[in-house]
């Protein structure tokens, strides 16, 4: 082709039969800003290069120069659709390296509102995903039922999405007054709501047509691609980070993990659904379980005091000053440490060296591995389906870009 | 745990093994770094199904100075393994993309945010930077800011690239002060001893 625009006045026929499109990175359906090259045969996808990092902010970058306190923000800014179990893998990783245990309560606190951003995350996949393929009333009728969870996540930590509320060693402030109560009234009525959902799709003929058999992954190819979460359990592998290796108070509350079959997008749907309804029954649990006491570490070296505390007391407005300018100091040591995200494996490889900044914070984002498989999940799919199957892995490019 | 660190102890090519916060930690010869990946995936005994994580720590006063971190996860027996390399700028390490097809995206990530070059890996372009990015921004010697700065040009009506300006000084603040913090300090062991053992402090004073 060149050589014919080189030379105007040469003749020559080419033929392709296969052409390059762009999809994305303004796309609706591209959840962000994915831009995907595709090499097509007609209508049929052959190959799927993704290019990412159109987000990229340089947060691990930015981390290295920031007090481990300053750090978390950041954490809620990588996937903003489930930002507090972000945090919850940064605080881990703190309290590992720092050696410290949250309290019971604090603990009961994170474990509460990581099933809250879970649900949170379920809803708004599960809703868009069907925007994509063409049902418009999900969307409508999730995002009421997530601005109730935001109203939640205000209270709690005084915003809707940017939290910064999970802390190493423990959470910010406790619970407002009353707050346990109305979170328990919404989880009796909350799985009405998803059956209302599931009669929208579930048995929906044409989201069965655009979903069932499409973008097919089994157990083994799953577990190659590095996949997690409800992706790797919709393939019919049982693995669930919250089961096999517990933090905080997950090994103490009862759950069942949904496994799919197929490991296409139909059941990776309904994994998600499934999960929304266990999600309800931790959060339940949580709540009867929880008990008054301290939400932080009372060691003041980590923690900032009270502010009645900081009026009469000298040493507690030295700690406070100390905390918020200079940070404490993290023992030298690295330490690798995940917790399962809505989207399945997050995980954070701190390695500090003795000084009150993380040396390297090396963000491990779940969607990353899902996008890669993109290509091989896609190929001979018609171009359509590949829309279908960015939907049903739940990317967000918060966290993949970083 | 501490009997597959035994094992791992026995494999060719694994150093140093150890246990560090409780995760299992090994050192690998970089040569020998293929077969050892593969004994860890096949053998039943580690059976490593997922590579988790593939990233590079940079060291710069160290003749080696990158670090490839490799985490790796077995569904199957519900363990982890940590395996480290050590590389230079110029020497490749081999590529396990063959061993984890997952691996390629990862190990382009290495290589656009560190220089870390992988022999064998046929797809290592640039992942996260901009396209016709110059320099690996993850170094320590990668200023924070960067070099350059983006910005629409209405006249040109293009996307210039620009040197970076800035508006105001870098600010950085020293805080390794000489006062007690949680790391101990040179004659600052007695309060840190008894802080951290939380005894209380009379007897100490007594003596």
């Amino acid at each position: 082709m060149s050589d014919v625009e080189a030379r105007p006045t040469a003749t020559k026929v080419v033929e392709i039969d296969s052409h390059a499109i762009n999809f994305g990175p303004q796309h609706p359906a591209a959840h962000g800003v994915l831009r995907l090259i595709l090499e097509m045969d007609g209508e049929v996808v052959e190959r799927a290069d993704p290019h990412i990092g159109l987000l990229h902010r340089g947060t691990e970058k930015l981390i290295e120069y920031r007090t481990y306190m300053q750090v978390v923000p950041y954490f809620d800014r990588l996937d903003y659709v489930s930002p507090m179990c972000e945090e919850h893998a940064f605080a881990l990783a703190v309290e590992k390296l720092l050696d410290i245990q949250a309290p019971e309560r604090a603990q009961w606190i994170r474990v509460l509102f990581a099933e809250i951003t879970r649900v949170l995350n379920h809803l708004l996949n599960v809703t868009t995903y069907a925007l994509d393929v063409g049902a418009i009333t999900p969307s409508l009728w999730g995002f009421e039922e997530r601005e109730k969870l935001m109203e939640f996540h205000e209270a709690a930590s005084g915003a809707r999405l940017h939290a910064n509320y999970f802390r190493p060693g423990g959470v910010s402030r406790d619970l407002p007054a009353g707050l346990e109560e109305r979170i328990g009234e919404w989880a009796v009525l909350f799985p009405k709501f998803i059956d209302d959902l599931e009669e929208l799709l579930t048995a929906n003929r044409i989201w069965k047509q655009r979903t069932v058999d499409i973008g097919v992954m089994d157990a083994e190819q799953a577990l190659a691609w590095g996949f997690s979460g409800p992706c790797l359990r919709a393939s019919g592998v049982p693995w669930d980070l919250r089961r096999s290796q517990p933090y905080d108070k997950y090994a103490e509350v009862e759950f069942q993990v949904p496994v799919g079959r197929n490991g296409d997008c139909y059941d990776r749907y309904l994994v998600r659904l499934a999960e929304m309804r266990e999600s309800v029954k931790i959060i339940r649990q949580c709540l009867n379980k929880m008990r008054p006491g301290p939400v932080k570490v009372q060691d003041r070296k980590f923690t900032p005091p009270h502010r009645e505390e900081m009026k009469r007391s000298m040493e507690a407005l030295i700690h406070h000053f100390k905390l918020f300018t200079e940070g404490y100091h993290v023992p030298p040591g690295a330490t690798y440490t995940v917790v399962e995200s809505p989207k399945g494996e997050f995980g954070v490889y701190l390695v500090a060296d003795g000084t009150n900044r993380p040396y390297r914070c090396k963000i491990r984002p779940t969607g990353f591995a899902f996008l890669q498989a993109i290509d091989v999940m896609a190929r001979r799919h018609m171009l359509a389906d590949t829309v279908a199957i960015i939907g049903s892995l739940d990317i967000v490019f918060g966290e993949i870009d970083r | 745990m501490t009997e597959i660190a035994e094992v791992v102890r026995t494999l060719p090519g694994a150093r140093n093994v150890r246990l560090e916060k409780g995760e299992l930690v090994a050192e690998a010869e970089r040569d020998r770094l293929l077969p050892l990946m593969l004994t860890l995936r096949d053998d039943p005994r580690f059976a490593f199904e997922q590579v988790m994580d593939i990233c590079g720590v940079d060291w710069p006063e160290r003749a080696e100075r990158f670090d490839v971190v490799y985490n790796l996860l077995s569904v199957s027996l519900n363990q982890r393994i940590r395996i480290i390399v050590t590389t230079d700028e110029s020497t490749p390490v081999p590529s396990v993309h063959t061993v984890w097809p997952v691996a390629t995206w990862w190990e382009r990530e290495a290589w656009d945010l560190f220089g870390i070059v992988f022999s064998g890996q046929p797809d290592l372009r640039r992942i996260l930077t901009d396209y016709g990015f110059e320099g690996h921004p993850m170094r320590k010697d990668f200023p924070l800011t960067g070099y350059v700065e983006v910005r629409y040009d209405e006249d040109r009506k293009a996307v210039v690239y620009e040197p970076v300006r800035m508006t105001q000084d870098w600010r950085h603040f020293d805080f390794l002060s000489p006062w007690e913090a949680i790391t101990t300090l040179p004659g600052d062991e007695k309060v840190h001893a008894a802080r951290l053992t939380e005894t209380p402090p009379q007897s100490e004073q007594k003596t």
